[in-house]
């Protein structure tokens, strides 16, 4: 991490803290970096930024940086740092509302899992459930990856673990209707 | 005993052995299951990552379509036990939430229903006299390593059946079913989850250490309650063994299986046969292990 002058920075990011703090209802201000979730953090090898670290940086309001990080979207919402934390500072939570709100600033640093998720709603929202087939041949296709565990599908099918036609579930439109109100409201975060 | 049933998209895909299974124990249990009617998914982590409110109501259909039959909610799978949970406390928790929900799903939804982990529902809620008294073919002697994984038992403010850190709902089901639960300290640590697709190297390693932790602690059987955990220690052991240079050869089993082998049903017809990894080694140690006490009692 580079040298960062802190005293400029704290007021020009009051503002994007006290959003996040809103938005996750997670204090980060608790926070004394005591760095046990950093020390249990399972995929914590992988992140650019600790996890500790990426609390720190919505302290200083630090927005750019953190909501361009790999760290938020390497997040796999075990939940062992808020079963451990001394402060009860629900990092899962404040890892969703930063994914989320890297999503809208279109600053998303790991591309294919943002992917995955769209896709895996757009399947929810078509079918009512997922349809594993023609998920993983779009997610191939708009990740260029297109031999990606291609030799899994024979392998799943032939234990009848995979189909290919999807099983639409017959709920008059509900599933739809429910996307559709999600939309037009502002995503829920006040709530 | 009647639960509403939410099998969750897993278990008529990748965990049909988990589906299969699941039916058999509740038969012999003689827990009723009602599966709700149209179900649909969760939205798993993908609705939570991308949209707060979506990850509410997506479950919250479900939870109203049990609540107005009056049922507490059966779920298998670890991940929509906890959205499911989740989606409880917040429309408990908050009036607002309530009526935005209701609003969304077009139906009253009060929370007034529970929703429990089917681990929960087969052992504590059933008793373990019960399922011990049933286990008329015990798993003689077989050396199995608990993995309860995440969200089955994490946060503890979503997962109340359990310990978070030292969980012994498993142990104490093995126990009840003669078999053995090993000692080993990765029973709670996530396998990579939702990765699998996105970003495979960290499931292989994530899964890698779960792998080898079970195997060091003497293993014969790895048992897990959810089916996204099957899917990356039982599909990707291959992958996971030519990465890193080492066998494994670790069955996976779900803990439904290994009640319904109990009980007594074949293992063909509880999805035994539907593994990547051969469970057919699981099979012959318990039945040389029931011989040999026979032989010797």
């Amino acid at each position: 991490m580079k040298t960062i002058e802190l005293s400029s920075v704290l007021t020009a990011g009051k503002a994007f803290t006290a959003k996040v703090e809103a938005d996750s209802k997670v204090n980060v201000r608790s926070c004394y970096q005591c760095g046990k979730c950093s020390a249990g953090c399972p995929a914590a090898y992988a992140m650019d930024y600790a996890p500790h670290q990426v609390i720190r940086m919505v302290q200083l309001g630090l927005e750019d940086r953190v909501l361009s990080s790999h760290a938020i979207w390497l997040c796999a919402s075990c939940e062992n740092c808020i079963t451990r934390c001394p402060r009860d500072v629900d990092l899962p939570a404040l890892m969703d509302t930063l994914r989320r709100a890297a999503y809208k600033k279109g600053t998303v640093a790991e591309k294919n899992v943002a992917l995955f998720n769209n896709l895996f709603l757009q399947s929810v929202e078509t079918y009512g459930r997922p349809h594993e087939m023609s998920m993983m041949m779009r997610y191939n296709m708009k990740s260029g990856q297109l031999m990606k565990d291609v030799f899994r599908g024979p392998e799943l099918m032939k234990r009848g673990k995979m189909s290919l036609r999807p099983e639409k579930i017959r709920d008059n439109g509900a599933v739809r209707r429910i996307f559709g109100r999600v939309r037009a409201s502002s995503g829920g975060e006040q709530l | 005993m009647k639960y509403a049933y939410y099998p969750g998209c897993s278990l008529d895909s990748t965990g049909i052995e988990y589906q299969l299974s699941t039916k058999a124990v509740a038969g012999t249990l003689g827990v009723e299951l009602w599966e709700i009617p149209e179900w649909n998914c969760c939205g798993a982590s993908a609705a939570h990552n991308t949209d707060r409110l979506l990850s509410l109501a997506l479950p919250a259909r479900n939870l109203a379509l049990a609540e107005k039959e009056g049922l507490d909610v059966a779920v298998p799978c670890a991940a929509c036990y906890s959205r499911m949970k989740a989606t409880e406390k917040a429309v408990r928790g908050s009036e607002d939430v309530r009526e935005k929900i209701s609003e969304i799903i077009e139906m009253e939804y009060g929370a007034s229903n529970r929703t429990l982990a089917l681990l929960d529902v087969f052992t504590n809620q059933a008793g373990l006299e019960q399922v011990a008294s049933l286990a008329t073919k015990p798993l003689q002697g077989l050396k199995t390593a608990c993995y309860y994984g995440c969200l089955m038992v994490k946060p503890p403010r979503l997962a109340e059946f359990d310990d978070p850190e030292d969980p012994q709902t498993m142990d104490r089901l093995m126990d009840a079913l003669g078999a053995e639960a090993v000692s080993w300290p990765y029973k709670t640590e996530c396998c990579g989850a939702g990765f699998a697709s996105s970003r495979t190297d960290i499931v292989l390693q994530m899964s890698y250490e779960v792998l080898r932790l079970a195997k060091t602690a003497g293993a014969e059987a790895v048992v897990t309650a959810c089916p996204l955990c099957m899917l990356n220690l039982d599909m990707r052991q291959k992958e996971i063994e030519a990465k890193n240079g080492v066998a494994i050869d670790l069955p996976i089993l779900y803990f439904t299986e290994l009640m319904a082998l109990a009980f007594g049903h074949k293992p063909a017809a509880i999805g035994f046969n539907k593994h990547f990894v051969d469970t057919t080694p699981v099979v012959r140690k318990v039945e040389q292990g029931r011989r040999a006490k026979e032989v010797q009692p």
